[in-house]
C-alpha cells in the first residue's frame, strides 16, 4: 500500500541529564512488522512517542517518507499510536470512538457511521457499535483501539504494549490477530513490548534496547540464534550465562577457562579474542543435554559433571535445574511422553556441543 | 423499608449500639432541629397574616394566600411588576455570574489538574484558597475600593489614558458583578477539577493524535467528563449568589435592587415576617425549578452531582 520508510537519524532524546535514548540510529521499512524489545523502563515508550510526534529528539532527526518531522505536531504525522492503556473515550460509544477520527476530519454522521461498521467488520466485532466502551471485553476494546487507529487511515501504526493488559491465552489470540490485521492492511506497525515471545513470534525486524541503547536489530531467528550482545543473549529467551576468561582461539571455536573448567564455544559473529579476555559462555536450556540419554546430542564438545537440584514439569517441556560448583544451570528437555527418570538428587553428567554455545564479551546481563 | 431495617442493624452489629445511637440521634436533631422545623415554621409563617402581638393565636390567625397574592399581584390586584422583574433580574444575573464562574474556573481547574505540577501546583492552589480567609464583608469593600470613583481601576485605567472620566463602576454593576463572581470561585473550581482529574492524560494525546484540534479536545473529550462537576458547581454558584446578600448590599448600584434584599427589607423594616417567609419562599421555590430544568436539559441527575 505505502512504501514510507521512518528513519532515525541518530536520535537521541533527554530529560534533563538522563538520556533515556541514547543515538538510535535504524531505518524501518514502509510495510515492515518492526519491534522494539527491552525490559521496562528502557526507553521503548520515549522513543515511540518520538515518532508519534509527542516528544521532539534532543538530538538527531526523524524523518517519514523522506520528510523531516521536526515542528510536525502528532496530529499532521502520518502516525496512529495506540496508548499502552488504549485510552478509549469511556463516555463514547464504540462507534463514536472509532469514528472520531473522521469526526475530526469533517466527515458526516451518516458516513462516520457506516466507515465504524465496516471496520467493526473488519476487526470481526459486528454490531457493537452502540455499545459503550466499558460494556466490552479486554480482547475487544483492544481490538476497537485498533480499528480507531486505523480508522485515520494512518501510514504507520504505533503500537505502545497494547497486548500487555490481557491474560496469557488472549495474548497469544492477539499475537496471531494482531499480525494477520498487518498482513491484511499492508502498514507499517512499529510495535513495543517487554515480552520477547510477542516481539520473536510477530516481528519482520526487532531491535533490542536496553538502558536507552539498542543493542541489536535483526530478525528473530537471527536475534534468538546469534545474539550479537551479552544482554541480547539473556534477555531474549532463557539461558546459562557461564562467565569466564579466554585462553585460546582457533578458527571460530574458542577455550574459555570458566569455575567449571576448560569449555569451549563460537566466537559469535566472527570475533577474534585474545587470551585474557573477560567473557560470558552462553548455552541455551535446551541446547544442553544429559549425556547418554537416548536423542542426545551427538557431539559433546563440553561435558560437566553436576547435581541436579530440583525438577519442573511444564507440560510440554521438563527443566531440570543444576548446581555445577556453585553456578546454576538450566536444562530443559522436550516431554516425549513416559515417566519421569526421577534425576533430582543425584549427580549427573550433561554436555553440549560448542557450536550450540556462544561466546560474547562481558556486558550487562538482563534482569542481573 | 427492609433495606433500610438491614442496613440499620448491620451498621449497629458492626459499630455497636452505642454509636449507632449516638450517629442516629445527631442525624435526627441536624434533620429535624436544623432542616425542617426551620423551614416548616418559615412555611407556616408564610400562609398567615402579619398580626399584632396580641391576636396571634386568636380567632383572627387564620391561613391565607394573602402574602403569596401580594407578590403576583400587589396591592392593588394587578401584576406586581416591580418584585417580580426584581426576581427575574437576580435570576438573570445569577445566571450570568454562574456562566462568567463557568468561563473563569473550567481552564483554572484543567490546568491545575492536568498542566501545573509540584510547587505551581501548590501555589495556584493556596493562591486560590488564601484571599478566603478574609470574611465576606471586608472583601466586599475592599472591592468597593477597588472599584471606587478615586479606586484603583479608575486610577490606572486614567492615568494610563484608556478613559477620560472616572467610570462608575458600582453604578453598572461591574462591581457587584466581580465580588460576585469572586466569592464563589472556589465552589466552582473544585467540583471541576475533581471530574477532571480522573480524566487520564492519555485521552487528550490520543485525541490529538487523531488530529482533533484544542477546541475539539475539550468539547468531545475534557467537557463531556467535567460536566457532572460543572453542574454541580454550578448548581452551588447560582444558589448561593440567587440569595446573596451582603455582597448586593455593599457593590450593589443605588437604583438596583436583589431579591434578597427585598427580603431583608420585609423582615427587618417593615417587620413583617409574614410577608418576608412567603417571598424567601417564592425565591427558594423559583430556585429550585430553575435547577432541576436545567439539569433535565443537560441530562445530569442528582446522583451525579453527589460525586
Ligand atoms: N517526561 C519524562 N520526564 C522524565 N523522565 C522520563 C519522562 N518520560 C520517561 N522518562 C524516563 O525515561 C525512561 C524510559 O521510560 P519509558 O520510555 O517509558 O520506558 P519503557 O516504555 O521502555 O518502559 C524511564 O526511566 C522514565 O523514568
Ligand atoms: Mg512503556
Amino acid at each position: 500500500m505505502t512504501t514510507k520508510d521512518i528513519k532515525l537519524d541518530h536520535v537521541s532524546i533527554r530529560f534533563g541529564a538522563f538520556t533515556a535514548v541514547d543515538n538510535a540510529h535504524l531505518t524501518i521499512k514502509g510495510g515492515e512488522f518492526f519491534s522494539f524489545l527491552g525490559p521496562s523502563g528502557c526507553g521503548k515508550t520515549t522513543l515511540l512517542r518520538c515518532v508519534s510526534g509527542f516528544t521532539e529528539p534532543s538530538e538527531g532527526t526523524v524523518s517519514i517518507g523522506g520528510k523531516d518531522m521536526r515542528g510536525v505536531g502528532p496530529n499532521k504525522r502520518p502516525t496512529a499510536l495506540i496508548f499502552q492503556n488504549l485510552a478509549l473515550f469511556p463516555l463514547m460509544s464504540v462507534a463514536e470512538n472509532i469514528a472520531f477520527p473522521l469526526e475530526v476530519r469533517g466527515v458526516g454522521r451518516k458516513e462516520r457511521r457506516k466507515k465504524a461498521d465496516e471496520l467493526l467488520d473488519m476487526i470481526a466485532l459486528p454490531g457493537v457499535g452502540d455499545k459503550k466502551v466499558h460494556e466490552l471485553s479486554g480482547g475487544q476494546r483492544q481490538r476497537v483501539a485498533i480499528a480507531r487507529a486505523l480508522a485515520v487511515e494512518p501510514d504507520i501504526l504505533l503500537l505502545d504494549e497494547p497486548l500487555s493488559a490481557l491474560d496469557l491465552k488472549l495474548r497469544h489470540h492477539m499475537r496471531t490477530e494482531l499480525r494477520a490485521i498487518q498482513q491484511r492492511v499492508g502498514l507499517t506497525f512499529i510495535y513495543i513490548t517487554h515480552d520477547q515471545g510477542e516481539a520473536l513470534t510477530m516481528s519482520d525486524r526487532i531491535a533490542v534496547m536496553n538502558a536507552g541503547v539498542i543493542e541489536q536489530i535483526g530478525d528473530p531467528e537471527t536475534i534468538y540464534n546469534k545474539p550479537k550482545t551479552a544482554f541480547v543473549a539473556s534477555f531474549v529467551g532463557e539461558t546459562n550465562a557461564i562467565s569466564g576468561k579466554v585462553t585460546s582461539q582457533s578458527d571460530g571455536i574458542v577455550s574459555v577457562q570458566t569455575p567449571l573448567g576448560v569449555l569451549k564455544g563460537t566466537a559469535a559473529g566472527g570475533r577474534h579474542y585474545k587470551a585474557g579476555d573477560e567473557c560470558f559462555v552462553f548455552v541455551r536450556p535446551e541446547q544442553l543435554g544429559l549425556v547418554g540419554a537416548p536423542g542426545a546430542i551427538q557431539s559433546m564438545d563440553n561435558q560437566l559433571t553436576v547435581q541436579a537440584v530440583k525438577e519442573e514439569f511444564e507440560g510440554n517441556a521438563r527443566h531440570l535445574f543444576l548446581n555445577a560448583q556453585g553456578q546454576d544451570l538450566r536444562l530443559s528437555r522436550t516431554n516425549l511422553g513416559g515417566v519421569s527418570d526421577h534425576l533430582a538428587g543425584q549427580a549427573v553428567q550433561v554436555g553440549f556441543a560448542a557450536d550450540q554455545a556462544i561466546v560474547l564479551p562481558h556486558g550487562s546481563l538482563a534482569g542481573a | 423499608m427492609g433495606v433500610l431495617q438491614q442496613g440499620l442493624s448491620a451498621f449497629t452489629r458492626k459499630h455497636g449500639l452505642g454509636v449507632a445511637c449516638f450517629i442516629g440521634l445527631s442525624v435526627f436533631v441536624w434533620v429535624v432541629f436544623l432542616i425542617v422545623l426551620p423551614q416548616l415554621s418559615m412555611l407556616d409563617f408564610s400562609f398567615r397574616y402579619n398580626l399584632p402581638r396580641a391576636e396571634v393565636g386568636g380567632p383572627a390567625d387564620v391561613y391565607t394566600l394573602d402574602n403569596y397574592a401580594y407578590f403576583f399581584q400587589g396591592n392593588d390586584g394587578t401584576f406586581n411588576a416591580l418584585d417580580i422583574g426584581i426576581l427575574v433580574k437576580t435570576m438573570v444575573a445569577a445566571v450570568i455570574v454562574t456562566v462568567i464562574d463557568i468561563a473563569i474556573c473550567y481552564p483554572i481547574a484543567f490546568i491545575l489538574a492536568h498542566s501545573a505540577t509540584g510547587v505551581a501546583a501548590r501555589l495556584m492552589v493556596i493562591g486560590l484558597i488564601v484571599p478566603f480567609w478574609v470574611n465576606e464583608i471586608l472583601r466586599a469593600f475592599a472591592f468597593r475600593v477597588l472599584f471606587g470613583a478615586t479606586g484603583l481601576v479608575n486610577s490606572i485605567g486614567l492615568s494610563a489614558g484608556f478613559w477620560d472620566v472616572p467610570i462608575d463602576f458600582i453604578r453598572a454593576d461591574v462591581a457587584l458583578y466581580s465580588g460576585l463572581v469572586y466569592a464563589y470561585i472556589l465552589l466552582m473550581i473544585f467540583p471541576i477539577f475533581n471530574a477532571v482529574e480522573a480524566l487520564d492524560r492519555n485521552q487528550i494525546e490520543a485525541a490529538r493524535d487523531m488530529g482533533a484540534s484544542w477546541w475539539r479536545v475539550h468539547w468531545r473529550v475534557v467537557l463531556p467528563i467535567a460536566k457532572p462537576g460543572i453542574v454541580s458547581g454550578a448548581t452551588m454558584v447560582f444558589m448561593l449568589t440567587a440569595g446573596a446578600l451582603a455582597a448586593p448590599q455593599i457593590l450593589g448600584g443605588p437604583s438596583n435592587l436583589w431579591f434578597t434584599q427585598l427580603i431583608y427589607q420585609w423582615f427587618n423594616e417593615s417587620a413583617n415576617w409574614q410577608r418576608g417567609s412567603a417571598y424567601a419562599v417564592v425565591l427558594l421555590v423559583v430556585c429550585i425549578s430553575f435547577v432541576m430544568m436545567l439539569m433535565r436539559v443537560f441530562k445530569v441527575s442528582i446522583g451525579e452531582i453527589g460525586r
